[in-house]
């Protein structure tokens, strides 16, 4: 069983790389039971979001603030 | 493109190409300089351009590559006793979310709709603040991979970083900037 320091890792690797079918599955069964690391996950996915909308904000509207 | 075409081209994207520098260099002159060599690189070349798309992406691997350059000229020089502060700070910060066995010691919270924060002005000055609250290397990274939107490989081999260094990098920037969001826009704790 990873920490969930460990599945952080994961988490954010999933951003950059295919994980193994082994992280896969390891991650979702860890995420079943842990409140923290589902939120986490939400988090990076948001921050993820939220880049590509600065990048498209900055496309289309260069005066926003 | 004729060069008066290329010039309103650059216009509209210099905004953007500035906050961008600024965010990755942290340093306003530093920035201004390397968008001032992108466009000039740029304004070289107009005749080769066949449109604004063309433009925008060629100028920002202009300017992708004088950032790099800057990173390198930087990493030449001894960091300042103020930088290995904060980076240290940072990463005391990020191990104290986990307990000697890696567990969370206080769990965090999902956010509320973070969706409806995208469409207002206040929490981009937010999240802006919070990138540049990063330290260095982890922002380095953190902003060619996602505000550039370069894959992780490429970032490594310009930045001189394993692959596994540069994950090491991304998770702890985004730990970090989870951190500050959570703190100073989505308020808790």
């Amino acid at each position: 069983m990873l920490s969930c320091r460990e599945e952080t890792e994961l988490m954010s690797q999933r951003l950059d790389r295919p994980l193994s079918l082994g992280e896969r599955f390891s991650l979702r069964f860890h995420l079943l039971f842990c409140r923290g690391c589902r939120a986490t996950q939400q988090h990076f996915a948001f921050l993820q979001t939220a880049t590509r909308a600065w990048r498209e904000h900055h496309d289309r509207d260069s005066t926003l603030r | 493109m004729t060069l008066q075409e290329l010039s309103r081209a650059v216009d509209a994207l210099r905004p953007r190409l500035l906050r961008f520098a600024l965010l990755q260099l942290r340093d306003a002159a530093a920035a201004e300089d390397a968008v001032q060599e992108a466009l000039l690189a740029a304004i070289e070349r107009a005749h080769q351009f066949a449109g604004a798309a063309a433009v925008s992406t060629w100028i920002f691997a202009i300017l992708k590559n004088k950032i790099i350059d800057e990173f390198r000229r930087r990493d030449r020089l001894p960091q300042a006793a103020v930088d290995i502060e904060q980076e240290q700070g940072f990463d005391e910060a990020l191990k104290d979310q986990f307990d000697e066995h890696g567990h969370w010691i206080s769990h965090p919270t999902a956010w509320a709709d973070p969706q409806a924060s995208l469409e207002q002005k206040r929490f981009w000055a937010v999240f802006e603040i919070c990138i540049s609250g990063l330290p260095e290397k982890p922002a380095r990274v953190f902003g060619m991979r996602e505000l550039l939107g370069m894959e992780t490989e490429e970032i490594c081999k310009e930045l001189g970083l394993s692959t596994s260094n540069c994950w090491v990098l991304l998770h702890r920037a985004r730990l970090g900037l989870r951190d500050c969001l959570s703190r100073r826009w989505f308020g808790e704790n």
